[in-house]
């Protein structure tokens, strides 16, 4: 919408370029040039720089920002780094979502916590290109050497003659100028806008109510439509009855295709309505129709079975379980989840014989457009995506069912169309997180030392469900690392930092008892295994351990560990997503029952970009991670979802949450994300804290269950 | 079907539709205002919640044939300019991440102001207890719920 607009109405022109493009990976050749004939109205006039962002006469700087925004900030966060290699004025940068276009952006997805990392460097250079030129132009026209200029809120300055000129005006004039091979990069030390924790660029138009999210895209002639999914996994279409739901006021049509009846109407109430006369029959696939129960039962068996496939080995653990003073062996078990976010799959398709228009909430939109290619037999340069915000993502949107839903209904009816799916089809829709059952084992010598490592993960529908390269590994010199996984009809997906999200709460859950077994304190025992991968590491060693170490000690310091009295504290580490996290957990006992009152989380992901942002997502990633641990499960019955609604799957609310400390390393390190590596560390440390308060060892999620018990 | 007269943000609107149509899609199909989101459809979430006059409800499970003459007010219409305390308030302490839930999470709290315009953190708490937000930003919701007061007794 608004890329479109821009190219219509803007002035764009081609930045001259030496030596044609001069950063990795970075799309500068993009913007063809487009000589017009006419110069617009002074205020649309603008000189677009490179894919992201261009210089209005008027010295308004747009920035666009290409990935797709569900909340990590990313919009507020991009921007901010342009800005601040290009001196520009904040108060006069404006942000736009980019539209899927893989000829200016790389890596044009959400998801892996990958953004900053990925784009750090091409941004910074980006913005610090546009400055270059901008400065050259004044320099051109004042006659001076461009070293004698500075830049600072939109201008560029002469001191020595007291002369400055906004960027608005000397735009035009920076797009004839050269750009040399290299430009100069800021001194992390001058930094004015990354690491000020700047507001998030949307928040006028979310708290006013604008319709920025897919859900709330119209377009005039489009009609609306919900599906009738199969009920349950592993089962299809017998029969459908239609005849009721078709003579109900506003339906245009009833259509089956796939394993899907969809509903086609002129409004989504109408649509809903209709939708509940329809008599569909399933009958099985002539595949088992699993139940909780079952997978109880297929977990304990990989665990028990002979083989599993093997993920890392070192030394010798037979021996070193045979040699053992102690042994020390527990199973932890995850629940499938949802991921639930607050606004409801959808999404626009307009399939017409020139093109296909796609609207709506990816976190891959490049995939959204070559599956629906594949999918109507139609060249990808004939199909077009707009992102709108996302109502949150925490994985789901990485794949696109919905999309492709709404784009074959759409060429089916020939209409422009919105599908929505209702929470019920969220949840009972499949795409969860895979339930996973673990076994670990350590083996310890007489004097406490952990000499044998054992873990075994068992998932259904989880693929690798380990790890194998993290802490522990590296410290412990016979260590095996195997996993197994059932192939199950429930869909699964990757779930807001995919495998850890649980894995690390069970070993550091797990860790903690081993700590208890040896005799040591849990922080202790965790830096004496680092120390022990920095002196005399097996294998490789694939985490930064000076980092983890910074992390541990600095947030064992803050919380005071092991000092407090009345409190129960839990401790826990991990590194993921290239982030290191440690956290501590404080429970104290209020009426007999333990409320986990407080969370330290202390982490290293390099500088921060937004201090706001990051604080956001830290405390937001606390909250998830705890709530699900804490409160949610989705169970089966023959395939059957058995929650449907959140009156029975239970999500954490506001008077659950625990006070969160906030602490950032800000390390010189290259920056890293931060949508997901605080997750994963919150199950462990509350479920240690929960059990120094209770005695209760918490084997499986939701705790609440062995809580309450 | 019938005709219903609705006062929605100072406005008179007319609608014709089936008496069971939520209020929830009354807004956002009929009237454009998209700003009221369905979250649940069963009044767990609080994502569509809306004042009628005056008192916050879910839209979502209030037919529009039971509107009646009340007035209607929509995140759109809480603040002719968006400066309602809490939607500043929203913007000073950075609440957002996703957004979705924010409109309801604002015109709950709204309605709680009004009639508690000095509240403890403890009854903020339980004043939103109905609304979820996936991404968790319960901690700055709350901080953002006790600014605007404080906004307001100035």
């Amino acid at each position: 919408m608004d890329a479109k607009k821009d190219s219509r109405r803007s002035f764009i022109r081609n930045v001259a370029m030496a030596g044609g493009g001069l950063m990795i990976g970075f799309r500068w050749d993009t913007v063809k040039a487009k000589m017009p004939s006419v110069i617009h109205a002074a205020d649309d006039a603008a000189v677009t720089f490179n894919s992201y962002l261009k210089v209005g006469t008027d010295g308004i700087v747009t920035i666009w920002s290409p990935n797709p925004e569900l909340g990590q900030n990313i919009m507020t966060s991009f921007a901010q780094i342009v800005a601040e290699e290009l001196d520009a004025d904040w108060k006069k940068v404006k942000v736009l979502q980019a539209p899927l276009d893989t000829k200016r952006f790389d890596r044009q997805l959400t998801g892996g916590s990958g953004a900053i990392p990925h784009s750090w460097m091409r941004l910074r250079k980006a913005g610090a290109s546009a400055r270059h030129l901008l400065v050259a132009a004044a320099a051109k026209r004042w006659g001076v050497p461009a070293s004698e200029c500075t830049t600072d809120l939109n201008k560029v300055f002469h001191k020595a003659s007291n002369r400055s000129l906004d960027y608005g005006a000397l735009a035009e004039e920076a797009a004839g100028m050269t750009l040399p091979s290299e430009v100069k990069l800021k001194d992390k030390k001058d930094f004015k806008l990354i690491g000020r924790p700047l507001r998030n660029v949307a928040n006028k138009d979310i708290v006013t109510g604008k319709g920025i999210y897919g859900i709330d895209f119209v377009r005039e002639g489009m009609v609306f439509a919900m599906i009738q999914r199969p009920t349950a996994f592993g089962t299809k279409i017998n029969s459908v009855n239609d005849a009721k739901a078709r003579s109900m006021p506003g339906i245009i049509d009833v259509v089956r295709f796939k394993n899907y009846v969809a509903v086609v109407g002129r409004s989504t109430w109408e649509v809903m309505k209709a939708r509940k006369e329809l008599v569909v029959e399933y009958e099985s696939e002539g595949i088992a129709l699993e139940s909780t129960s079952d997978h109880d039962r297929l977990q304990k068996n990989m665990l028990d079975a002979e083989k599993a496939t093997v993920r890392r080995k070192n030394g010798d653990v037979d021996a070193a379980f045979a040699a053992a003073a102690k042994v020390v062996k527990a199973e932890y078990q995850s629940p499938f989840v949802v991921h639930s976010p607050m606004e409801p799959m959808n999404f626009f398709a307009d399939v017409r014989p020139d093109g296909v228009e796609l609207v709506g909430p990816t976190q891959t939109p490049g995939s959204a457009r070559s599956q629906v290619a594949k999918l109507l037999g139609v060249p990808e340069d004939k199909i077009t995506v707009q992102l709108t915000r996302l109502g949150g993502g925490f994985g789901r949107r990485l794949r696109n069912d919905y999309a492709l839903e709404a784009a074959e209904l759409s060429s089916i009816i020939k209409k422009p169309v919105k599908l929505i799916w209702t929470r019920e089809d969220d949840m009972t829709g499949g795409i969860y997180r895979p339930s996973v059952r673990y076994r670990f084992e350590a083996a310890l010598d007489a004097q406490g030392n952990m000499i044998g490592y054992k873990l075994r993960g068992a998932g259904i529908n989880a693929d690798n469900s380990t790890r194998e390269d993290n802490f522990p590994s590296g410290a412990v010199e016979n260590l095996l690392i195997e996993s197994a996984d059932h192939k199950s009809p429930i869909t699964t997906g990757a779930w807001r930092a995919p495998t850890t999200n649980f894995l690390a709460y069970a070993e550091q859950a797990f860790l903690d008892e081993v700590a208890a077994a040896a005799g040591k304190d849990p922080v202790q025992f965790r830096l004496e295994l680092l120390d022990k991968a920095r002196k005399k590491p097996t294998g490789a060693v694939k985490y930064n351990i000076d980092r983890m170490e910074g992390v541990i000690k600095t947030v064992a310091e803050r919380s005071g560990w092991g000092k407090k009295k009345g409190v129960f504290q839990g401790f826990s580490v991990y590194f993921s997503h290239a982030t290191y996290v440690a956290q501590v957990c404080e429970v104290v006992m209020k009426a007999g029952k333990p409320v986990v009152q407080k969370v330290y989380v202390v982490s290293d992901c390099g500088p921060i970009i937004n201090e706001s942002g990051a604080r956001q997502q830290v405390m937001g990633a606390i909250v998830d991670g705890m709530g699900h641990a804490m409160y949610t499960r989705l169970s089966f019955r023959e395939g059957r979802p058995q929650q449907t609604n959140f009156h029975q799957y239970r999500l954490i609310r506001m008077k659950e949450i625990p006070e969160v400390d906030v602490h950032f390393m800000n390390t010189d390190y290259e920056p890293t994300g931060l949508g997901e590596p605080a997750l994963p560390p919150t199950g462990g440390a509350v479920a240690n804290a929960l059990f120094n308060a209770t005695g209760k060892r918490l084997y499986k999620q939701p705790f609440i269950n062995a809580l309450e018990s | 079907m019938p005709v219903y007269k609705l006062m929605v943000n100072g406005k008179e609107r007319k609608v014709d539709v089936a008496e069971d149509t939520p209020l929830l899609w009354v807004l956002r199909d009929h009237l454009g205002l998209p700003g009221t989101k369905f979250g649940c459809g069963m009044g767990q979430c609080g994502a569509c919640t809306i004042h009628l006059n005056g008192s916050a409800v879910k839209s979502c499970l209030l037919p529009v044939s039971a509107v009646g003459t009340s007035k209607v007010t929509t995140i759109e219409g809480l603040s002719a300019k968006g400066d309602h305390p809490l939607q500043q308030a929203w913007d000073e302490e950075d609440v957002p991440q996703c957004g979705y839930c924010q409109a309801g999470q604002i015109m709950t709290a709204a309605a709680f102001l009004a009639k508690t315009p000095n509240p403890t953190e403890q009854q903020v708490m339980d004043a939103m207890h109905g609304n979820i937000c996936r991404c968790g930003a319960y901690h700055r919701i709350r901080q953002g719920v006790l600014a605007a007061a404080r906004k307001k007794k100035k």
